[in-house]
């Protein structure tokens, strides 16, 4: 997604590069310039780009809404089956005005918060010492990959046995969903660092230390985001199920309680919520992206 | 001195200008003397990788300060050499003895690839070449004056990937020499540039020897650079030294006169000779 997004961005920003540069130009002048049309497109095209930015992503969102809203206004839809829009944001005021609202939001994320740090933690720690120690690889990864190909969804029967339906059997769940893709994302980002770069850092006298932090760490850091936005959706989604199978609060809980009570717009509302916390997640893991990978040619900002 | 410095951030703008380079030799000069380069004595070298013997009894002397360029066609094993001269890969049997015992920042290799870290700006890429001495008080003065040698001070904020090759290519030396090194080793470092800027680096990596008085090993498979930039020529096939050229033509050498050509001719034809036997 992101590098998609940022191809257009990228593109402009090389072509600047290669106007500074005289040499560029010069091999540029012998290719038959190739970009020339592009470098004029750009700019011409650039200085609109930013506003219209910023608001092209609510398109879609903002029409289905409207359609919806036009639909149940019209009764093409029941209101039995699908409550309009305003319906949906009218039970949110009144369970917010009863403080209801607040409270399962923040249990709902402290579940995921706490559940994330432990199980990307240790899916981080294993990572690390996998991909830098070969012995500590060959004594869990075979392990790891087994326990990787069991859903962890599969576990909840023997979760609630072992937990009940305390909170605890909700962190395992999400920590145990946020493992794997935090585990094989870093892992994989320390294996495929470039072997010249730490070549380079040797022969320049890094120490363990000094390599790690200065060329292997940064080096997979990419990776290690890609797999921490994995994560993030992970992590919502195990605890929607987690919640609605076994709970006594929780935006899951709240949903189910409303389902009891035929509430449908709270239902709706429970399911609204969770698409916006999981755009609220994303969101900043990609602010943290830009911010640590402003090195990166697909971060570069103009 | 800024003034004719900011001409060299293109590439293709000739680095020889006369008067940096009377600056840079009072500068450099001033504490170090004018021979800072190591000698280097190769005996009965031989690196095998499994059965493949890739060189096969080198014995060679190179006096301190000289620039020796290493041609041969690709394979022939000059990298390799390269390599165990620099400390990277260790010989199979042979022994190479440097004049004195160097310290770890006294070699330095400079490779065909740039090999910056992407996630460091400028200057802390040409840092990095102080090794052990990286933390010491006045490492970024040292680095800073190491990128104005290679005329890229005004870059030291940048990010690597914002620079053309050949700029990228003169960070890598700036980090290099920041060391101060006594040997340098350079493995093809101009391979991948064009024409143009490939010519203004032989003119920088000219200057900076002349300058630092390093003892040069350049390995390339471009004759005519060779014959532009050393002092001697070896020629290696089948992982021995088959040629030993002097290349005694006095400096700036001026590119395409008639005796760079001769010489060039002479090496090339012994080159493709060669190939014609082994085929």
């Amino acid at each position: 997604m992101s590098l998609i997004d940022s191809l257009p961005r990228r593109k402009a920003f090389s072509s600047e590069v290669d106007a500074g540069s005289r040499e560029e130009n010069a091999s540029k002048q012998k290719s038959g310039a190739p970009f020339r049309s592009d470098r004029n497109g750009s700019s011409s095209s650039a200085p609109k780009l930013p506003k219209v930015d910023g608001l092209i992503p609510w398109i879609v969102p903002l029409a289905i809404v409207l359609v919806w809203q036009l639909a149940c206004v019209t009764g093409f839809v029941p209101s039995r089956v699908l409550p309009a829009p305003t319906d949906v944001a009218l039970a949110g005021w009144k369970l917010l005005l009863s403080g209801e609202l607040v409270r399962n939001i923040w249990v709902s994320f402290w579940r995921a918060s706490i559940g994330f740090v432990i199980g990307g933690g240790i899916g981080f720690a294993f990572g690390l010492a996998n991909g830098l120690s070969q012995l500590s690889a060959k004594l869990t990864d075979t392990t790891l990959q087994m326990v990787r190909n069991i859903p962890h969804l599969a576990l909840i029967p023997l979760v609630i046995l072992w937990f009940g339906i305390d909170e605890s059997a909700k962190l395992f769940l999400v920590a145990l969903g946020v493992f794997f893709p935090i585990y094989l994302n870093t892992l994989h980002g320390i294996r495929t660092v470039d072997p010249q770069l730490i070549e380079m850092g040797r022969i320049y006298g890094m120490t363990d230390g000094e390599l790690f932090r200065r060329v292997i760490f940064p080096g997979a850091l990419p990776s290690i985001f890609v797999g921490l936005r994995f994560a993030l959706g992970i992590m919502w989604l195990t605890l929607i199920v987690a919640e609605t199978i076994a709970a006594s609060s929780g935006l899951g809980y709240m949903a189910m309680q409303a389902r009891e009570f035929m509430l449908i717009d709270v239902v709706v509302l429970s399911i609204l919520i969770y698409a916006l916390l999981g755009k609220l997640a994303d969101s900043a893991s990609r602010a943290l992206e830009r911010l640590t990978l402003s090195w990166h040619p697909a971060f570069q900002k103009k | 001195m800024q003034e004719a410095l900011r001409f060299q951030s293109v590439d293709a703008e000739p680095v020889d200008r006369a008067d940096i380079v009377v600056q840079a030799r009072q500068l450099r000069r001033g504490s170090e003397g004018a021979t800072r380069g190591l000698s280097l004595t190769i005996r009965g070298l031989r690196k095998s990788f499994g059965d493949n013997e890739v060189l096969r009894g080198i014995d060679l002397h190179i006096p301190s300060g000289q620039f020796v360029a290493i041609v041969g066609r690709s394979g022939c094993g000059k990298s390799t050499l390269l390599r165990l001269v620099a400390g990277l890969d260790a010989p199979t049997a042979g022994s190479i003895a440097f004049g004195e015992t160097p310290r770890a920042q006294d070699v330095r290799v400079m490779f065909q690839e740039p090999r910056l870290l992407p996630w460091a700006r400028v200057l802390s890429n040409v840092e990095v070449g102080l090794g052990r001495e990286r933390s010491s008080a006045d490492a970024q003065a040292r680095a800073e004056r190491a990128l104005v040698e290679v005329g890229l001070g005004d870059k030291r904020g940048q990010w690597p990937s914002v620079l053309s090759g050949g700029q990228k290519q003169r960070v890598a030396l700036a980090r290099a020499l920041v060391s101060q090194p006594r040997v340098l080793a350079f493995d093809e470092p101009l391979g991948a540039l064009d024409a143009l800027t490939r010519i203004s680096m032989q003119q920088l990596l000219e200057r900076v020897w002349r300058d630092q008085g390093f003892t040069a090993i350049l390995v390339t498979h471009d004759v005519a650079e060779a014959v532009a930039l050393a002092d001697r020529v070896l020629v290696i096939e089948d992982g021995r030294i088959a040629q030993d050229v002097t290349i005694d033509l006095p400096r700036p050498r001026r590119r395409g006169s008639a005796e760079l050509a001769a010489l060039e001719g002479e090496i090339l034809k012994h080159l493709l000779e060669g190939s014609e036997d082994t085929q």
